[in-house]
């Protein structure tokens, strides 16, 4: 195998028909046998220059060499050499795996003994196996992409090209995803990986960091991470933990901040000291330093994130009377047929409390969060917001609650004021009322400029705002958030986070599901579901204790995930 | 609750105006299938070649040939001289249809009794077999009706004198307008309420007003509303355009248009969610829709009389709305249909609403899980 770089572009630029510039003057190069990653932010043109090195684009200036051809002039031999996984899986849903595998093995002239051997050793590698005869609509998310994988191994390629192979995967089916990923890797061949999860970098060779269209950094994930280092700090101790978050943001020499558990992470600007307790209105709080993630940097290199405070803090929302528990779920079981996707339930939320449903794929997370909103009737069991039973006075229950579902459910033939406009109705606002909830969000959310732009041709931020705030018009004292912030880069989640914990302190209560490890950290308490079945409840921070052991001192919340859903299989097992 | 559900008509009404694709689809296909049906799918058939063999030597039988050759719309008259000729000619496709007159048919029309004249007819042809068989049968009727005048005596015994009221010049534009309007309102009103829910389950916009305070039934009146009022507004562009642009008459009461547009609309938007319900993608719904569509177009009437269907085939078409809301529409059309029969005919539309509606509805909250 040569050691020279498979892909060599060189003042690589691409501009769209509309005029948009996606890519501005890259030059880079991809070396094989490692993991080649691709981050940046959502339009920081990532796809597109996956397409171009694929050669399912030409560039407009400069050019790119796939495995030593030129994707303008010999694209037949690139198809020989390179394989790419676009974002949605090219998978046929309504055939099985073993069909997707033999259409992909028709479509490269893979036949005879050579298309059995090399279904078998692909099955065996991706452990797909037992599944050959399931359709792949059918498979879960982390298997489709394996799947994917596979019909993009038919014939090895010399360049690998996966385009966010990880969104709407769980941890566990996300790890399998990487720990093959280095099997190829060590044959040689050259992966490039893009994502927008950050925790992911960290785990490649090298990094391209990509943000509108520029190339930011060009090297390894660590020396990246090494230039934070010394201004990251965990403030720990402090009571309240989320209005400590905004005190620090609103000062200048902090860079960017997060929840972590029950601290706050901090990152510092570059020669500035870290914020002392009182700074910070938490005199009695420790500020202790620790080790820079790629995320730290990585926000930093974009010109830190979000300042400020959201618009929506202030105010204290007066307590419902009666209520001790805001959200409360007693028994809820499922049943589809024979199959058990939820098997009693139990939980209560408080009120002002973020609340974290976690699990892997398929595992009833999404079946109790239904239930929970009133899109699924519970078998047995019953669920009550607000005081209003979910299912006795439903409309009543759902009035209290706000949602928000993974894609922004907008209209997007419908401009931004008239969705606001059809959500205050459909909430029951009317006349002045309706008018001052949406001049409210309207200014909250800086949403001025766009009122009468098409919900879907807004910029994804402001899609995102747009869709909190069609979810809090009626201001509820119950948010549920599904996803909320799948395949969205690290500055639009931190911005989004900023809304929700200023809404809580102001005594709204969040319910939200996520495969986003470092967005469960956000909340107070988590509870993990596998295989229907609540099997652990607590703090993010009590979760990593109960992984921690002396192989793993520092478990990160993907370790405990990990370990705590592997512990529940094997006592299934022996049970 | 009123006030929730007109902001969901209002943004239905929104979705589909400002989505410049499904506006153009609204208007566009409905026009050209419009024009293009009018006038090419008539239902008129000319130029059909005919044979004639005439066994009789009378005047009355030459008189009648003279004015069966005399048709326009009788292209190639053959004339046979023995029956050996009959079938080859109609085997061959020399002739559609054979004229048979028996040797005693002058002797007979001047006894003043009645008279046969045997139609032979290519089967393979059914339908315009079919309207020639007519034809032939209003110009014998003609003939007789002209012959008992002229003696001054009552009509032939034993032979019927249909007149042709409803469409004096043949005009065929006149039965095909009225067929297209509700044709092209069934597709209409078929496709807005089909797709409907399944585009918003598509972009996920579904669990969102699930999850709103709306009830389903706040949802499936939110829902039909907007349908109802666009295809009314189709159906009453395709009706001006019949009459104003085409000359088609409209002779019946434009109240009971309405209303049994209203009643109609309302059967088949049940059809249209129950498809809606059904499927969980646009692709689907369309697909379902037509399952739908083409049955209903086919048993309708439109296509071929269902008085030449099988019996139990007619009965099958009871169930059909498109049968029904055609016969209404060609009866408000061409013979300004009383209202005592409308509602007589409405009787089944009303049936039919009643049955789709509530088993979409049923469908609709089954499948909300």
């Amino acid at each position: 195998m040569n050691a020279g770089p498979l892909v060599v572009a060189r003042g690589l630029s691409k501009r769209f028909p509309d005029g948009t510039l996606a890519l501005d003057g890259l030059d880079f190069d991809v070396l094989p046998g490692r993991v080649t990653g691709l981050v940046g932010p959502d339009g920081a043109g990532k796809t597109t220059l996956m397409r171009l090195i694929a050669g399912l684009l030409l560039p407009s200036e400069g050019s790119v060499r796939s495995c030593g051809f030129d994707t303008a002039s010999d694209l037949p031999e690139i198809r020989a050499a390179v394989s790419y996984m676009p974002q949605r899986f090219g998978l046929y849903e309504d055939l099985t795996v073993a069909e997707n595998l033999a259409l992909y093995a028709d479509l490269r002239g893979v036949v005879g003994d050579e298309r059995t051997a090399t279904t078998q050793r692909l099955l065996d590698f991706t452990g797909l196996g037992p599944f050959t005869s399931r359709l792949a609509g059918k498979l879960s998310g982390g298997m489709k992409q394996k799947l994917g994988l596979a019909c993009a191994l038919i014939r090895t390629p010399r360049l690998l090209l996966l385009d966010e192979p990880s969104v709407g995967v769980d941890p566990i089916s996300r790890r399998e995803l990487w720990r093959l990923v280095y099997q190829l890797v060590d044959r040689g061949i050259a992966v490039v990986w893009s994502t927008a999860y950050l925790d992911e970098a960290e785990r490649c060779t090298s990094v391209l960091t990509l943000d509108r269209g520029r190339l930011l950094y060009d090297g390894p994930p660590e020396e990246l991470t090494a230039r934070a280092i010394g201004r990251t700090v965990l403030v720990r101790g402090a009571d309240r933990k989320r209005r400590v978050l905004a005190a620090a943001l609103r000062l200048p020499e902090v860079v960017d901040g997060v929840i972590q558990g029950r601290a706050v992470r901090l990152v510092v600007r570059d020669g500035a000291r870290p914020p002392s307790p009182p700074d910070l209105g938490a005199p009695d709080a420790e500020v202790i330093p620790t080790s820079p993630r790629f995320e730290d940097a990585f926000v930093d290199l974009l010109g830190g994130g979000p300042k400020g405070e959201s618009p929506l803090s202030g105010g204290n929302r007066p307590a419902i009377p009666g209520a001790d528990a805001v959200v409360e779920a007693v028994g809820l079981t499922k049943r589809f047929g024979s199959f058990t996707a939820a098997r009693d339930i139990t939980f209560r939320i408080g009120r002002g409390e973020i609340f974290g449903l976690l699990g892997p794929n398929g595992a009833g997370k999404s079946t109790t969060f239904k239930m929970l909103c009133g899109l699924l009737v519970p078998t047995e069991g019953t669920a009550r917001v607000a005081g209003a039973d979910l299912y006795r006075s439903g409309g009543q229950a759902r009035a209290r609650l706000g949602y928000m579902a993974q894609k922004f459910s907008l209209y997007g033939d419908l401009s931004a004021r008239q969705n606001l406009e059809f959500f205050s109705g459909v909430y029951g606002l009317s006349g002045r009322r309706r008018r001052e909830a949406i001049d409210r969000l309207v200014g909250a959310f800086e949403l001025e400029p766009f009122l009468k732009v098409d919900a879907g041709r807004l910029p994804l931020g402001f899609k995102q705002r747009l869709a909190l705030a069609c979810a809090v018009l009626h201001d509820p004292p119950v948010l549920f958030l599904d996803e909320p912030t799948s395949g969205v880069d690290p500055l639009t989640r931190r911005e989004f986070w900023s809304h929700i914990n200023a809404m809580v302190e102001r005594g709204v209560t969040v319910l939200v599901t996520t495969h986003f490890l470092d967005e469960a950290e956000y909340c107070d308490r988590i509870a993990l579901v596998d295989k229907g079945r609540v099997i652990a409840n607590g703090s993010p921070d009590d979760l990593k204790d109960a992984a921690r052991s002396d192989s793993l001192p520092e478990p990160t919340l993907e370790d405990a995930f990990i370990g705590l859903v592997e512990a529940a299989d094997a006592r299934e097992q022996a049970a | 609750m009123i006030g929730r559900i007109r902001h969901l008509i209002v943004k239905e009404l929104l979705a589909v105006w400002r989505d410049r694709k499904s506006r153009a689809i609204l208007v566009v296909p409905p026009m050209i299938q419009f024009f293009v049906f009018t006038f090419a799918a008539t239902q008129e058939v000319k130029d059909v070649p005919i044979a004639v063999l005439n066994e009789d030597s009378g005047t009355y039988a030459r008189d009648l040939v003279a004015r069966i050759t005399g048709s326009p719309n009788f292209s190639r008259v053959d004339f046979l001289r023995s029956d050996a000729e009959v079938a080859p000619a109609i085997d061959s496709r020399r002739a559609l249809m054979v004229v048979r007159i028996a040797p005693d048919f002058s002797r007979k029309v001047a006894a003043g009794r009645p008279a046969e004249v045997q139609l032979l007819l290519d089967g393979r042809r059914s339908n315009a077999a079919q309207l020639v068989s007519g034809y032939t049968g209003e110009i014998i009727s003609w003939y007789e009706a002209e012959l008992s005048s002229s003696r001054g005596g009552p009509p032939t015994p034993g032979v019927v004198v249909p007149r042709i009221w409803f469409n004096p010049n043949l005009d065929p534009k006149w039965s095909t307008v009225p067929a297209l309007v509700a044709i092209l309102t069934t597709l209409m009103g078929l496709m807005i309420t089909g797709l409907s829910v399944a585009r918003e389950r598509e972009l996920g916009t579904f669990d969102q007003l699930l999850v709103s305070p709306l009830s389903p039934t706040e949802i499936l009146i939110g829902k039909s509303l907007p349908a109802l009022l666009i295809g009314m507004i189709e159906a009453t562009g395709m009706v001006l355009l019949g009459v104003f642009v085409l000359g088609v008459p409209f002779r019946g009461s434009i109240p009971l248009l309405y209303l049994s547009m209203i009643v109609y609309l309302s059967a088949l938007i049940g059809v249209g969610l129950f498809v809606s319900s059904l499927a969980r993608t646009q692709q689907q719904a369309i697909l379902y829709s037509f399952m739908f569509m083409v049955p209903a177009v086919l048993l309708s009437g439109f296509a071929s009389p269902v008085e030449n269907m099988p019996d139990w085939l007619q009965t099958v078409t009871l169930a059909n709305p498109v049968r029904h809301f055609m016969i209404i529409l060609k009866g408000l059309f061409l013979k300004g249909l009383p209202a005592a029969e409308v509602a007589r005919k409405l009787v089944p539309l009303v049936l039919i609403a009643a049955v789709t509606l509530s088993a979409s509805s049923w469908l609709f909250r089954r499948r909300m899980e």
